[in-house]
């Protein structure tokens, strides 16, 4: 059986370092196999998280060869194994052990996005109705599975550590589901320009390379909120018409 | 003296799947402290893997449709083992339960007049389930995630629960660890909720992640709670065969609600060989009828592909061990066929299916849309669990709960598709609201030292041993002999020897030994889930050996038949005094005459 070579994160802090292990390599295997394998046959305090195996969770994500990619939907056919695999921990949040960050912070930031707010329900029976367009809208933003590869590779989270400033890519397209959800009311394009940070976005669209869903992040949610923001903020003709424009209609329950 | 930290909340709950966080948004909504462990990160429990959809009576596209109908589906797949008072529970509040997900963000696929769209789904009469595209779970998962961010709900992420703790009959916390640090913590509460999912951690073939080694089911056991019902447990036909390490992972029940259709090496359809006569009447003649079936034809009836799972799982069993099955020992699902029926197919399946289109690209390099699928059997669910009452969800021990998964009792001997999701949003809830009316009347005493000095002992011990066993060796084991010989098709030898061969694997976890320390180690954490997944092993086979008949997903090679014998109690487990695990055949309530006459309506 052909073997290959992974060269892993290991240890915690100052003290973490890469460690080599070889392991067999068969049909059809992805990264995540690679380290379960190792964790079974020779390192079984290896710290990663992983839960579905399918893409479908956002657990496994690392970086492998420098590629912010999830390590289940990572096929090992698809690397070169000649050469050592190089699999690391996130690098855009604080480094916990091995393979493992703390990525709470974005959980942080979820929470302070103003949440759903639905209009009045449309019939009697406290339903609404909504055309199946309007919904395929937003799937695109909805399917996202918070990876935060999207966070990972983004230069203002990256490179500049602008956390406490700048919300990062995940929570702009879970702002646009929740801007452009047919029922929602809410407005957050205040908050977007301010303590969210969106104008911080240069538009590099790594984002967008990197996300195993194939959200367009940039074009599709980041661009569109912008506009926005612009719309809302620096138009000098919605200025002058803010001041006379009716308010919102009221929430439902 | 044990170092742990404490934490206090009127309720606890065990568990941040889609009936864990339906709990703790009901509890937190009576008002009271909610504390919510979850082994993982929120947002990634197996809630987020289901795919086909939301089972509810919203007659939204069959006006024929309704609880009553419901209900004798839920009946008649559980082979009327089910608790029928949640049965009947279920069936009248799905509805609302889905529709309030929806005032939460959820957004559902529309019918044309803006409804929620409902798809057909194995055993459901009419098209009912509740969907969005082939992602409800996430969907679910995210909004009920969503929604509970902002009820002041405490989250405890990557936390585990390793014991419960008792104050005389009563639960009144937990005892666990951060996985990061590997610190002790004691959760002191007024009441517990288990919401903790499956047991598909014991087989080696399964679509269950790592976190799904019985861990609710062990607790309740070891705080002296029934559980029911372990015979039975879900062996998904349609799982991944191909490459290996897939092997088991989801292929959704969706596509045959589609028009998949399952094919041997020979071509041949082979569903329509086999209709159990409790379907006869309700199963197509003919591939024709079942097309018109799956595009929305109310006058005709199923295809057999979307006859109950336990059926269709031993059917491909069937082909396979005859030597008609696909080159990597599964049979074909092919829903490209379409193609002949339908103008631009590729792109109708990319929209039905986009993520069964993207895993078999991405992890098998197969397109759907071109090719069929090999798929066989995979263990899934287990429909036995912790007993509870059918109304409060509380279980023979006084302050502990158990919704969705976890818990015995709608199911019966086989679960429908699309039941569960109704399941932990229906029974979620009602864990939660009851739970948080008993801690309201029970405050949680302070913890025993004893029981938490045990409890730490215990979990370090791996840590103390000079030598000893690795671990993942032990749990490759069990998982191999739980396939081998209590799977699919059982029988009276094979599983006496599982017994012994537990006996034996018992022994050796408790001589497993860890390298490393307790900062996020997970040879550690598997050491630990060993004793839940032995506990679990135990109470399938004790209770599937004691259940000489073929009833549901439980099939046993040497009593081929269903025996009336058995059609009249549950089988429960319990720890005896001297910690055996005991067996006994608790009767089936008396069913209430006027559904009764429900079933009998529904059968006609």
């Amino acid at each position: 059986m052909p073997r290959a070579t992974f060269r892993i994160t290991r240890g915690s802090g100052e003290s973490a370092a890469f460690k080599d292990y070889t392991t067999d390599v068969s049909e059809g295997m992805v990264v995540l196999d690679a380290v379960h394998q190792v964790q079974a046959e020779s390192a079984p305090d290896l710290a990663c998280r992983w839960n579905c195996k399918a893409g479908k969770c956002g657990s496994c994500s690392a970086e492998i060869n420098g590629k912010p990619r999830l390590m289940c939907m990572t096929r090992l056919s698809d690397l070169d194994l000649s050469m050592r695999v190089i699999i690391e921990p996130l690098r855009a949040f604080p480094h916990v052990k091995d393979l493992v960050t703390d990525v709470s912070w974005n959980y942080r930031v979820k929470q302070r996005i103003r949440p759903f707010k639905p209009r009045k329900p449309d019939a009697p029976d406290g339903t609404w109705r909504m055309q199946q367009s309007d919904v395929d809208r937003v799937q695109e933003f909805r399917k996202c599975i918070e990876c935060f590869l999207c966070q990972d590779v983004c230069h203002v989270l990256r490179d500049h550590h602008k956390h406490e400033e700048f919300a990062g890519p995940r929570h702009f397209v879970y702002a646009a589901a929740l801007e452009m959800h047919p029922l929602d009311v809410e407005d957050r394009v205040g908050d977007l320009r301010g303590k969210d940070g969106i104008g911080y976005c240069n538009i590099t669209k790594c984002c967008t390379k990197v996300c195993p869903e194939h959200i367009t992040i940039t074009d599709n949610a980041i661009i569109p909120l912008k506009e926005r923001v612009v719309d809302e903020f620096y138009d000098p003709l919605t200025r002058l018409f803010r001041i006379f424009r009716p308010r919102k209609p009221e929430a439902g329950s | 003296m044990t170092d742990y930290k404490t934490h206090e909340h009127d309720v606890l709950i065990i568990g941040a799947g889609g009936a864990g966080l339906r709990a703790a948004i009901e509890a937190s909504a009576a008002g009271v402290s909610v504390g919510v462990v979850c082994k993982s990160l929120l947002g990634k429990a197996h809630t987020v893997m289901a795919e086909g959809g939301v089972a509810a009576a919203l007659a939204n596209v069959d006006d024929r449709d309704g609880w009553k109908v419901h209900f004798a589906d839920t009946m008649r797949g559980g082979q009327y083992l089910n608790n029928w008072v949640m049965a009947e529970l279920h069936a009248k509040e799905a509805p609302d339960r889905v529709r309030e997900l929806e005032a939460w963000g959820a957004l559902f696929d529309r019918t044309k007049d803006g409804r929620i769209l409902q798809r057909n789904f194995g055993g459901h009469k009419y098209p009912r389930l509740a969907h969005v595209g082939d992602r409800t779970g996430l969907e679910m998962i995210r909004t009920l995630q969503d929604h509970g961010i902002h009820r002041g709900i405490e989250f405890y992420m990557e936390h585990t629960v390793t014991r419960l703790l008792k104050d005389g009959e009563r639960v009144v916390g937990a005892f666990g660890y951060d996985r990061e640090r590997g610190r002790f913590r004691v959760f002191r509460a007024g009441a517990v909720v288990l919401a903790t999912g499956g047991i598909g951690r014991a087989y080696k073939i399964t679509s269950n992640s790592w976190e799904y080694t019985g861990d609710g089911h062990s607790l309740a056991y070891h705080a002296g709670a029934d559980l029911m019902d372990m015979e039975f447990v879900q062996f998904h036909p349609t799982g991944m065969v191909w490459p290996p390490s897939v092997r088991g992972i989801l292929v959704t029940e969706g596509v045959r609600g589609e028009g998949g259709r399952l094919v041997n090496n020979r071509g041949e359809r082979f569903m329509f060989n086999d209709i159990p006569d409790l379907y006869k009447n309700q199963t197509a003649k003919d591939a024709e009828e079942g097309w018109r079936y799956v595009t929305g034809d109310k006058s005709a009836n199923r295809p057999p592909e979307l006859l109950t799972r336990d059926h269709v799982a031993r059917c491909i069993v069937r082909e396979i061990k005859a030597g008609r099955g696909s080159p990597h020992g599964g049979v074909f699902l092919d829903i490209a066929w379409i193609k002949e029926k339908i103008p631009n197919a590729p792109e109708h399946i990319r929209k039905k299916l986009p993520s069964m289109y993207h895993q078999f690209k991405e992890l098998a390099g197969v397109d759907i849309t071109a090719e069929p699928m090999e798929v066989g059997p995979t263990t899934h669910y287990a429909m036995g669990g912790v007993r509870v009452d059918g109304v409060t969800q509380m279980s023979t021990v006084p302050g502990l709960f158990a919704a969705g998964e976890v818990a015995a009792g709608l199911h019966g001997a086989n679960r429908l598709g699309g039941n569960s999701l109704s399941d932990l949003l229906v029974f979620g809830k009602r864990a939660g609201e009851h739970a948080a009316a008993w801690a309201k009347e029970h405050a949680a005493p302070a913890p025993v030292e004893g029981q938490v000095r045990d409890a730490a002992a215990a979990a370090l011990a791996p840590f103390d041993r000079a030598s000893g066993e690795n671990p993942y060796t032990i749990q490759h084991d069990l998982q191999d002999m739980m396939q081998d010989k209590v799977g699919i098709v059982r029988t009276e030898s094979d599983m006496a020897s599982a017994l012994d061969g537990l006996s034996a694997l018992r022994r050796r976890s408790a001589n497993t030994r860890v390298e490393g320390n307790r900062e996020y180690n997970p040879g550690w954490h598997t050491a630990l889930d060993l004793e839940n997944l032995l506990t679990v092993s135990e109470a399938v086979a004790r209770s599937a050996l004691d259940r000489r008949e073929s009833r549901g997903a439980h099939f046993r090679e040497d009593h081929p038949s269903k025996s009336d014998e058995y059609a009249r109690h549950n089988t429960v487990v319990s720890r005896a005094s001297d910690g055996s695990m005991r067996l006994r055949r608790e009767a089936l309530a008396p069913i209430r005459d006027d559904l009764k006459v429900v079933i009998a309506e529904n059968n006609a």
